[in-house]
């Protein structure tokens, strides 16, 4: 029995010690992190945290994002921007960042976790619905009638506060069914014909093919969309994200952007 | 003890001491993080409020779909002998197992608006499930309902049948043997069974936010509200309501201690 005081001793040493460590690595010391070590040609892995309307541009191989260097190995990770930006400032490994909007932006910026960004690439909203547009919808409005289903992205997502901005100026009230996460799995809710309507980017309308129908949403109306891209500033493969942030301002990337429907910076 | 004794006991300490720290930890952490100042406010935010209010209904409306339709099911699978019956047990413990996204994207494919049953009902009746409290309650009883089943079953299988057959030689009709013999011994098991299925459907996420979507009031029970705040950055909001789950978690685990804990 002389055992179990070294025990509990150990225990209690474990649980706190580690306890204490946890505790004191908050989100801006993480943002610190370590120095760039390797600043040569672009090479190892490089992790893009990018808004999920970003999904088709960014695995487009034409683009030619990340892929000027075969000694490098680009992963994505495409969600939400709000998502992406709270697992950023939880200290994911994410070494460069493109939001949908200047907002989510703007919160890493302010917490120190970014360096300056640039705009890359506009987008433009539109509403999309099934093919052949069984519910006749031809502009915003109609997606206030009782009998039209619509899902809009969460708060926080650039697309669904995008469109209640613009809902709100012109004075539609939307009853959505369903508030998601991001805008892929809001349009995926129309392309399986859960619901009759959504409002996404222009672009992703495009990336769905023939299981979605696009209807243009006036020009007047359209809000400003801009996509930001940022360097992490805890980033391990500085030379590579530096590489990265300048091709998606280069002359190739843009020409393939326009040609999926993005708009110039 | 002995020092061999007792280096064996060290050498067993160093993993059992991770083990445990990898549950405290978490839990720990949830703590250290909680908004101890403005929890009452951040949990009286009207959206928090109706997570908690529609979680307690679906909850409680899965745990009643559970008892009505898993108890007559538990019987069955314990006291029929039919061909068939391992599969058919199989299936019916399958989503205990089954990630409970594949279980949402399964419901849709049968109640969909476009799925086979769905359709034919939207077609029929102009009503459907997805979007809809009845539809978070579906997803919540397919996933809830087989820790009641499988709690029932295993009650209903070891039930001394010397006790039925004595009510039966003195005349008492099944019914009067199943109110007044069976339930009596089972009934134990069978609150065991409501409370573990009860909490599974209180935390379920996966098959709820694909199938049911996510609204405020109508589909956003408390584990989507937390994880859609916690995307947002009102980390606030969402540790308010994940103290609530873990609070409600542990009562059930108190509730449970005598069927789980041991009496030591």
């Amino acid at each position: 029995m002389r055992s179990h005081p070294f025990r509990c001793l150990l225990a209690v040493a474990a649980v706190f010690g580690l306890g204490a460590s946890c505790g004191s690595s908050s989100p801006s010391s993480m943002a610190a992190g370590e120095p760039a070590s390797s600043r040569g040609a672009a090479k190892g892995t490089l992790k893009v945290f990018a808004a999920a309307s970003l999904t088709a541009a960014f695995h487009d191989a034409k683009t030619g994002l990340g892929s000027t260097d075969p000694n490098l190995t680009v992963t994505y990770s495409f969600a939400g921007s709000n998502a992406l930006v709270t697992q950023v400032q939880q200290g994911a490994p994410a070494d460069v960042f493109a939001s949908a909007d200047q907002r989510n932006m703007t919160t890493l910026v302010r917490a120190g976790v970014v360096e300056a960004p640039i705009v890359f690439a506009r987008n433009r909203l539109q509403i999309a619905v099934g093919p052949g547009n069984p519910k006749g919808i031809t502009g915003l409005a109609d997606l206030a009638e009782p009998g039209v289903s619509v899902v809009l992205a969460a708060p926080g997502v650039p697309v669904g506060d995008y469109t209640r901005e613009v809902a709100a100026r012109l004075g539609i009230s939307i009853t959505p069914r369903s508030l998601e996460t991001d805008v892929r799995s809001a349009l995926t809710k129309v392309t399986t014909g859960e619901v009759d309507a959504t409002v996404v980017y222009l672009t992703d309308v495009r990336a769905a093919g023939s299981k979605a129908v696009g209807v243009d949403i006036a020009e007047v109306q359209q809000p400003a969309i801009g996509y930001p891209i940022a360097i992490v500033k805890a980033t391990r493969n500085r030379a590579a994200a530096e590489a990265f942030v300048r091709s998606a301002t280069s002359g190739a990337v843009q020409r393939s952007l326009v040609a999926q429907g993005f708009l110039p910076p | 003890m002995t020092p061999r004794r007792w280096a064996g006991g060290a050498i067993l300490a160093g993993p059992a001491i991770v083990a445990l720290a990898l549950v405290v930890l978490p839990l720990v952490g949830l703590l250290q993080g909680a908004p101890w100042d403005s929890i009452i406010s951040e949990l009286t935010e009207s959206e928090a409020l109706l997570a908690l209010r529609l979680s307690l209904e679906c909850s409680l409306g899965a745990l009643a779909a559970s008892v009505a339709l898993g108890t007559p099911l538990a019987w069955v699978l314990a006291r029929r002998r039919f061909p068939g019956r391992s599969l058919v047990r199989a299936l019916v413990l399958l989503p205990m197992v089954l990630p409970p996204v594949v279980g949402g994207i399964a419901l849709l494919s049968a109640f969909g608006r476009r799925g086979f049953a769905g359709g034919w009902l939207y077609e029929l009746t102009g009503w459907r499930l997805p979007f809809t409290t009845g539809g978070a309650i579906l997803a919540e009883t397919f996933v809830a309902m087989p820790f009641f089943v499988v709690t029932a079953e295993a009650a209903f299988r070891s039930l001394d049948r010397r006790a039925d057959e004595a009510a039966a030689t003195l005349g008492a009709s099944p019914a009067y043997r199943f109110r007044r013999v069976t339930l009596p011994a089972v009934a134990p098991a069978l609150a065991a069974g409501s409370a573990l299925a009860w909490a599974r459907a209180l935390g379920e996420f996966g098959a709820t936010i694909t199938f049911a979507g996510n609204f405020p009031g109508t589909t956003q029970t408390m584990p989507l509200a937390i994880y859609l705040n916690l995307q947002s950055g009102n980390s606030g909001v969402a540790i308010a309501l994940s103290l609530v789950l873990l609070t409600v978690s542990l009562a059930v685990l108190v509730g449970l201690r005598d069927r789980w804990l041991g009496t030591t």
